[in-house]
């Protein structure tokens, strides 16, 4: 079989790693080194007892190059578990987004409004600007931050893609 | 409980002693001045003093690869760091266990573009299996014997510990032995689920044309690996070729080794490949050097994939059957399993597939003719091989046709006896290899085969030889040419024959003997014998400069880019089929 197939599938990866020096460029290298797709990827310590971090990677590829990202992730020294959330039964993914608007007038009102529809918060606001956050799935945040486009969008800042199992069972 | 109070250096031994290490191949510098002091106040480990940090890297990896253990090397910082990056690269891509100091500057001048400091573990860490930068002198014991269980478990390669010489110089009480230290996460599977080892064996049992195709993992299943790959395969009665890397791992002089595959692998090897019926792969990785033209390469097999490591299943040619574990204890279960379900090959059918191979055998693929007084390459290792053949030889080799015909003419009957630069192609490692392959056997023969290109690229090592009395035995393959480029610039590129001449060659007899060693120069097929039998006989380090004749090309040959069955034989093959562009891109 050519591994030259055309059928690209996004998916999401959790990699609970040894929370030491290194780890995230060891990660990072092998995405670039091999020239796989990063789309997002988040990372944090989630166990101080036991020194763990948790890295979530949103990449695409052809399902042979999927299952290649996870066989090298792996086999990592630091890397102690991975879970591909996409293809592993039901997962919950969550984003969270700070997006400032500037502006006044029926512009500031309909952003205003909007964030109400969104279920955004804001945080920061002065007579000229807001500052909403954000939490959603990405897709959504997308949308509302195309929304807000036309209305002043000063700045945005997300934090890529967090994502865990539904159910009961841990990583 | 606490140990005696030793400053990192100390350590440093004490764990590489504890670790059953005795020898280091290094060179010295400001930031492992410790380390040096320290090994100047012991006798337990010896330490070869290279010429060049590549030469260390390579030396380790031919002690590794002819021993099974682990070779260790200790370098300096920044210069002597990064003159490792080949040596590492090389082991890394040939799966070798390596373990290699590196000095740092002191932790608290990290980052601050201090004189010798490099980026170690960021630029080591593409180029390592793993690596550690020690911060804490509490860390180094168990990253020290850390670094020797992630070297050798699983798929072996190299690993770098990064040591500022601050913690090499500070004093501390907590060494602790390698028996308290167990990695956290590192645990690669060696042992095959039982339910795949059922579908292999009848899998094997159905193969009207089965194929053995079997690497480097089999090797580095240990002895065993080799063994037990022979038993079954002879068990069988079926053919088996071998990879680049795992020349060795079944004895090359049975009639069921059908010779190496791949680009310039044997016509019986390709063809099985390309016409099998069941492809069992044991260690090997579907190197593109092996499997040419990927959407041609044996389209009507069904695969097996023995692989210790998960990333090689399916990374270029999709498997039907997968079997995570160590070589050695996959086929061990084989054959159980084998045994026990008292499975049988349908002899009719391997009558047949036989027959067809010796057809194919019969085109005697590796033939040349030598007449008169010019030494054909073919010719002079071929002879190299008849007279060393009943002794106890090791092969080294550079990088290039030598190489090749190296490969193709050496008939190998055990493992460990080859040392090739295989995954990466690194010119110049076979002299170092050699060095360290002669230290680990002090009584045997050690033949690097180079050619006049490859071996200038690591020739000060010459006097690392000399300094040890390494009777080392280097046998160049004199044609005048980086003739491997030569013969693809030859196929490839028009005749054009651009920056491809090994101009200004020195007088390499001269040469030796300014290194104090036996410079023997050979240029008639009369006298080659003789001069080689000269060479063996001298217990001495020999610089052998056999001048060949310097057009031949390395045949058979799969052209880049082209599918087994479209070998080139032999010179006039080569008209007929030109390549294709997209061959052209393809190294
Ligand atoms: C370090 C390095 N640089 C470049 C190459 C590319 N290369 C492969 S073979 C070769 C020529 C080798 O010439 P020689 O050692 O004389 O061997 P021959 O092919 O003539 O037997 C070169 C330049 C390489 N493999 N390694
Ligand atoms: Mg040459």
């Amino acid at each position: 079989m050519s591994p030259r197939e055309t059928n690209i599938e996004k998916r999401t990866i959790a990699v609970l790693v040894d929370n030491e020096p290194g780890v995230l460029a060891r990660v990072i290298g092998l995405f670039s080194g091999r020239g796989y797709n990063i789309e997002s990827l988040t990372v944090s310590e989630v166990d101080q007892l036991k020194n763990f971090s948790r890295i979530t990677v949103v990449t695409s590829g052809t399902p042979q190059i999927l299952e290649q990202i996870k066989a090298q992730l792996d086999r990592l020294v630091p890397v102690h578990r991975i879970s591909d959330l996409t293809n592993e039964g039901p997962a919950v993914d969550r984003e969270l987004a700070l997006v400032k608007v500037a502006g006044t007038g029926e512009k500031r009102v309909e952003s205003l409004r909007i964030a109400d529809i969104f279920r955004a918060s804001v945080v920061d606001s002065s007579h000229d600007h807001f500052v909403f956050e954000m939490t959603g799935k990405s897709d959504k945040l997308d949308v509302f931050i195309d929304l807000m486009q036309p209305l002043g969008l000063v700045d945005v800042s997300r934090t890529g893609v967090v994502a865990i199992s539904r159910g009961p069972k841990g990583l | 409980m606490a140990s005696e109070q030793m400053n990192g250096a100390e350590m440093v031994i004490k764990s590489l002693v504890d670790q059953g290490v005795e020898v280091i191949f290094g060179y010295p510098g400001g930031a492992v001045l410790p380390i040096y002091d320290a090994l100047f106040q012991q006798n337990n480990i010896e330490h070869i003093l290279v010429r060049q940090e590549g030469g260390a890297v390579h030396a380790a990896e031919g002690y590794a690869r002819s021993t099974g253990k682990i070779g260790v090397v200790l370098v300096t910082s920044g210069p002597g760091a990064t003159n490792a990056v080949t040596g590492l690269t090389d082991a890394l891509m040939d799966s070798i266990p390596i373990v290699c100091l590196t000095g740092q500057v002191p932790t608290h001048l990290i980052g601050n573009d201090a004189f010798q400091e490099a980026d170690t573990t960021g630029i080591t860490r593409p180029c390592t299996k793993h690596n550690y930068l020690v911060k804490d002198i509490q860390d180094l014991p168990r990253i020290m014997h850390e670094a020797f269980y992630v070297a050798q478990t699983g798929r072996p390669g190299p690993v770098v510990i990064d040591l500022p010489k601050d913690i090499l110089q500070g004093k501390s009480d907590c060494y602790i032995p390698p028996e308290d230290v167990k990695h956290r996460s590192y645990k690669p599977q060696v042992d095959a689920e039982p339910s795949k080892i059922e579908q292999a064996v009848k899998l094997i049992a159905a193969a009207k044309r089965p194929v053995f195709y079997t690497g480097g993992g089999v090797i580095n299943a240990g002895d065993r690996g080799s063994e037990l790959l022979t038993r079954f395969v002879r068990k069988l009665g079926v053919p088996c070729t071998n990879t680049l890397m795992g020349l060795g791992s079944y004895p090359a002089s049975d009639p069921q080794f059908i010779g190496m595959l791949g680009m310039h692998g044997t016509y019986e090897a390709n063809l099985a490949m390309y016409n099998c019926d069941l492809m069992i792969n044991i260690g090997a990785r579907f190197d593109d050097r092996v499997t040419g033209r990927l959407d041609e390469f044996s389209p009507n097999s069904t695969k097996i994939h023995v692989d210790i490591d998960p990333s090689s299943i399916n990374k270029n040619v999709m498997v039907d059957l997968p079997i995570i574990g160590d070589a050695a204890r996959v086929l061990e279960a084989m054959m159980t399993a084998w045994d026990e379900g008292d499975y049988q090959l349908d002899q009719k059918a391997l009558k047949s597939w036989w027959a067809q191979i010796e057809e194919w055998r019969a085109k005697d693929c590796l033939a040349y003719t030598q007449k008169g007084k010019l030494i054909k390459p073919q010719y002079a290792i071929q002879r190299l091989y008849e007279l060393t053949k009943d002794r106890d030889t090791y092969i080294t080799t550079e990088v290039g046709q030598h190489q090749m015909w190296a490969a193709q003419y050496f008939k190998f009957e055990e493992p460990k006896r080859w040392m090739t630069s295989g995954g990466l192609g690194t010119m110049g490692y076979g002299l170092p290899a050699a060095m360290g392959v002669q230290r680990a056997h002090r009584d045997s023969l050690v033949i690097d085969v180079a050619g006049e290109a490859s071996i200038l690229m690591n020739i000060q090592e010459l006097s690392c030889i000399a300094q040890y009395n390494l009777p080392v035995k280097v046998f160049i393959v004199n044609n005048q040419w980086m003739g491997m480029v030569r013969q693809w610039q030859e196929l490839l590129h028009g005749a054009r024959y651009s920056e491809s001449y090994s101009a200004s060659l020195p007088d390499f007899v001269k040469l030796a003997e300014s290194f104090g060693m036996v410079g023997i120069r050979c240029e008639d097929a009369a006298d080659l014998d003789d001069k080689i039998m000269e060479m063996i006989d001298t217990p001495r380090p020999v610089v052998f400069d056999c001048a060949v004749t310097q057009d031949e090309n390395v045949f058979p040959m799969i052209p880049s880019g082209a599918a087994h069955y479209e070998m080139l034989l032999g010179p006039d093959d080569k008209a007929q089929r030109p390549i294709s562009e997209e061959g052209m891109v393809l190294v």
